[in-house]
């Protein structure tokens, strides 16, 4: 089983690992990724995901093919969350299973570091100030009114969680 | 001169402040169209930042427009 999801509903975890059972394989990993109340020093209060649903399904599949390629494992699965998400959600889920556990683990390490930089989904937060910002994305807006903003470096901001 | 049409994400989104936009142009691929709606909208970050996506599918930045494609600048991204 290889399957890619996107959905604005809750992601039932459970049901998707049962999907996974398969009696050739002797090992499941899993990862899931949470909302948590805090990014580079600001309290966040909630997120919202945007995704560009055609163009990330398509990778999404990609990306889950090339771990069941690369390791050997015999099923893998994600469903992202999109639209408005709150603190302890479950914003990503990812399921693997193998006959072997390593292969297991580094599949599910695979998967979310790809789906880190390759899946187009934005994440807007909403911090505790009142403020909201897209991550990783400072610059994406032009301020012509400032004259220090090439001086202060283009280096964007990594996602903390990296 | 073609027809594009472009769609706009997340912080382009609101940059823009549009979904997305129907443009005639004389750009030849979607670098030059990018310095066009760049400069329109103030997009603030260089094409070497982003990726882009022609009828839904990664594409390359000299890759020749056609009449009626459907362009998507894609700004970083941050799932997971």
């Amino acid at each position: 089983m290889i399957e890619f999801d996107l959905t604005r509903d809750a992601i039932d975890t459970e049901a998707w690992r049962r999907r996974l059972l398969d009696p050739h394989c002797g090992g499941y990993a899993a990862f899931e990724g949470w909302i948590r109340d805090h990014n580079e020093g600001q309290q966040v209060r909630r997120l919202e995901y945007e995704v560009y649903e055609t163009l990330a399904r398509t990778e999404g599949q990609k990306i889950l093919a090339e771990a069941v390629e690369r390791f050997g494992v015999n099923g893998a699965a994600c469903v992202h969350r999109h639209g408005s998400l709150e603190l302890g959600d479950v914003a990503v889920w990812i399921g693997v299973s193998a006959a072997h556990r390593d292969e297991a683990f580094k599949a599910c390490r695979y998967i979310i570091d790809e789906i880190k930089v390759r899946l187009p989904i934005w994440k807007k937060e909403h911090y505790v100030s009142g403020d909201s910002g897209w991550v990783n994305c400072e610059r994406c807006a032009t301020h012509g009114h400032r004259h220090d903003d090439i001086a202060e470096g283009a280096t964007e901001t990594a996602d903390v969680e990296r | 001169m073609k027809t594009i049409h472009v769609h706009y994400f997340a912080a382009f989104r609101d940059q823009a402040g549009r979904d997305e936009e129907t443009v005639t142009t004389a750009a030849r691929d979607p670098a030059a169209l990018y310095a066009e709606l760049q400069a329109a909208h103030s997009l603030g970050l260089g094409a070497d930042r982003l990726k882009v996506a022609v009828n839904d599918e990664f594409a390359a930045w000299d890759r020749p427009l056609q009449d009626g494609d459907r362009i998507v600048f894609i700004p970083p991204v941050a799932g997971g």
